[in-house]
């Protein structure tokens, strides 16, 4: 039947989870149209099923560590919508108070330990987390995601080779989406699969995982933690995805081809698992009635957080040493 | 109270907040087996065992990341960087993600992270392996930044440093590893942003740090026979930095000399000569003076070498000239 606790009703929970992140996403989306939105926003729709596929193998104990295009990730965690939504309103209730912006997503209370923008840079950290919890033995596991494009910089090298040599609790997941920016993976790489093809070099176990199929993305991660907390070690795991969106902001993604989105469009994550559910005896009309409970969700997250105060002054001085304040000199 | 060489006093701090704190562990290159290249993790593979000393591949930006993501998640991790030169191999996982992470996330994230590094030149070992890069860090807020001038400022630094909850870079000085001093025998913690006046004097006040005090004290003996007092500040910490000690001297004896072996481009003296223009102008009786490593890459051969680097009698002639201005 199917993957996670193996009834009918999770998959349908997370049906609702991945809903839930394409609705925040279509609204950041149009909010920056509208120019409501400052900055830059990387919208993750279309990769919802590796977020959570993969959050519903973690435990409280775990850690995720995500890259600027971290929505999805933040929102599979649990993080309060409204908070989200605010961060990317620069108001003071934001999740990192309106410091961190729409690529800093961070929930220490979920587990979420910082999403980064230097491409690349949270691979070694999240080796960091899972050496700790090997030598705190809290059974805990790290889990990196990063995209395509990360694979061909210095830190996912050093990275996955510390790791596999100190056989750490770490699972680092590639969200393949075909595109690093404005350029696609393959003119970038000499290998087939940016991720899958260089484990062999760490002697690191790795698979190929739909990275649409949200019971696949699950399974595949849950066997991955599995022999994490065994003591086993570390596993690379590719999953195959695309976005909705373009890069980031408004970018329109006219670098890809025509064919190309409409094959994976049809094969959109909420797409599949629509279908699957209804494979499974559920009724249209539930789905339709998931849909629009978490819609009003969402929007009523949107609502709270446009009412949020603006952050104060004295927040800018705030949080840059452990003290509290900004103080350089004593 | 024992007599230690600065070298010791390294793997002998360490070893104290091993011992205090189960949390703390080291990590580096070469460290555990070997003891460090530089001999200053001797012994603690054996005291403390292999889940708390940990080897690494020669993977900089994965012992500074591990470092980060460890301490993040309840321990105290001290890295070593072999060679100060070889910040820069690590420096996104520094500058922009220990340094920044606790301000990102409004403190959510703690970093209390050590890495520990060496610095300076005098070693005929070329451009890239002889820096004194203090100043990059010191121009990253969320860093803190120190170096020892001696032994038991070694030891107390280094508590320090562990027990702080921010990111420090310690930079521990080559020419200075055989050196010898006491060292308290019982708990010794500097806590950081204190310099330390090595010596009183009237005429000028000399600023130094790390092995650059020990030009600044050679020059200020030397002086004193020439009827010239100088005061002797070892900074010991770039951030904090004890600016209040710095004005205070400086206001008593209205004449300033920055000693330091980073390069003038840029070096922390120049930030220690804007504090004084910007808070003590009034006081100054002779232009700010700085003895600085020159704007080059450090060259191998030692006779070049030499000449671009501080020198004891250097700061003698300038600390004369500028006594009698
Ligand atoms: C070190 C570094 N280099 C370049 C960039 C600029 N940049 C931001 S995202 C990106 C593309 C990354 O692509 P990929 O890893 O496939 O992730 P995706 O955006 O597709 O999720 C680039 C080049 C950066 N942020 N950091
Ligand atoms: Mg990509």
């Amino acid at each position: 039947m199917t993957a996670g606790n193996g009834t009918v009703q999770w998959l349908h929970d997370r049906y609702a989870d991945m809903r839930r992140i394409r609705r925040f996403e279509d609204i950041t989306y149009t909010l920056f149209r509208r120019g409501t939105l400052d900055g830059t926003a990387h919208m993750a729709a279309g990769q919802e099923a590796v977020a959570v596929g993969a959050r519903a193998a973690l435990g409280a104990d775990d850690y995720v560590f995500s890259t600027y295009r971290c929505h999805h990730h933040v929102i599979a965690a649990g993080a309060p919508m409204d908070r989200c939504f605010a961060e990317l309103l620069q108001r003071r209730t934001g999740l990192c108070g309106g410091k961190g912006g729409s690529m800093h997503l961070t929930s220490v209370e979920h587990g979420v330990m910082g999403s980064y923008a230097i491409v690349g840079s949270q691979l070694p950290i999240a080796c960091g987390a899972a050496w700790s919890a090997h030598i705190r033995g809290t059974g805990g596991v790290a889990v990196a995601f990063f995209g395509d494009g990360a694979t061909n910089i210095g830190a996912f090298h050093e990275a996955l080779n510390l790791a596999a040599v100190w056989r750490l609790p770490a699972v680092f997941v590639c969200e393949n989406n075909l595109y690093a920016e404005f350029t696609a993976i393959a003119t970038s790489i000499n290998v087939e699969h940016p991720a899958y093809d260089r484990a062999p070099a760490y002697g690191m176990p790795a698979a190929i995982v739909d990275g649409n199929d949200v019971e696949a993305v699950h399974e595949a991660v849950a066997t991955a933690v599995g022999r994490a907390r065994d003591g086993d070690g570390p596993t690379l795991l590719e999953a195959k995805t695309y976005r909705r969106y373009g890069h980031s902001r408004i970018d329109p993604a006219d670098y890809r081809p025509d064919e190309e989105e409409e094959t994976w469009f049809a094969r959109d994550p909420l797409t599949v698992t629509r279908r699957r559910l209804d494979e499974l005896g559920v009724e249209a009309s539930r789905v339709d009635e998931t849909d629009e409970r978490v819609g009003r969700e969402v929007d009523e997250a949107l609502e709270t957080a446009m009412q949020a105060p603006e952050p104060e002054v004295g927040d800018a001085f705030a949080d840059v040493y452990a003290e509290g304040g900004a103080g350089w000199r004593s | 109270m024992a007599e230690l060489s600065y070298r010791y006093a390294v793997a002998e701090g360490l070893a104290r907040e091993m011992r205090r704190d189960p949390a703390v562990v080291v990590l580096g290159e070469d460290v555990a087996a070997a003891g460090g290249v530089w001999k200053t993790t001797q012994g603690l593979l054996d005291e403390f065992g292999p889940e708390r000393v940990w080897d690494t591949p020669i993977s900089e930006q994965a012992i500074v990341g591990a470092a980060i993501g460890a301490a993040m998640t309840g321990l105290r991790p001290i890295a070593e960087i072999m060679y100060a030169d070889f910040l820069g191999v690590c420096w996104d996982q520094i500058a922009n993600q220990a340094a920044k992470l606790r301000y990102m996330t409004a403190g959510q994230l703690t970093v209390p992270l050590v890495i520990r590094t060496i610095h300076g030149g005098g070693v005929a070992k070329g451009a890239q392996h002889s820096q004194s890069p203090e100043n990059w860090a010191l121009a990253v807020p969320g860093l803190r930044v120190a170096c020892p001038s001696t032994p038991a400022d070694v030891v107390g630094l280094l508590a320090g440093a562990v027990r702080a909850d921010d990111p420090v870079v310690v930079f521990e000085h080559k020419g200075l590893l055989g050196s010898k001093g006491e060292v308290p025998d019982d708990e010794h913690v500097l806590e950081l942003g204190r310099a330390a006046v090595r010596r009183r004097g009237t005429d000028l006040t000399i600023v130094a740090l790390s092995a650059t005090v020990r030009l600044a004290l050679e020059a200020a003996a030397e002086l004193e026979g020439q009827d010239v007092s100088a005061e002797v500040i070892d900074l010991r910490t770039l951030v904090p930095l004890d600016a209040g000690c710095v004005l205070e001297s400086f206001k008593r004896t209205s004449r300033l000399l920055i000693v330091e072996e980073n390069p003038r481009q840029g070096g922390w003296g120049a930030q220690i000569a804007a504090l004084v223009a910007e808070e003590a102008f009034w006081y100054l009786d002779a232009p700010i003076t700085r003895v600085a490593g020159e704007s080059v890459p450090l060259p191998a051969a030692r006779g070049l070498e030499n000449a671009v680097l501080p020198s004891a009698d250097q700061v003698t002639e300038t600390a004369l000239k500028l006594a009698r201005t």
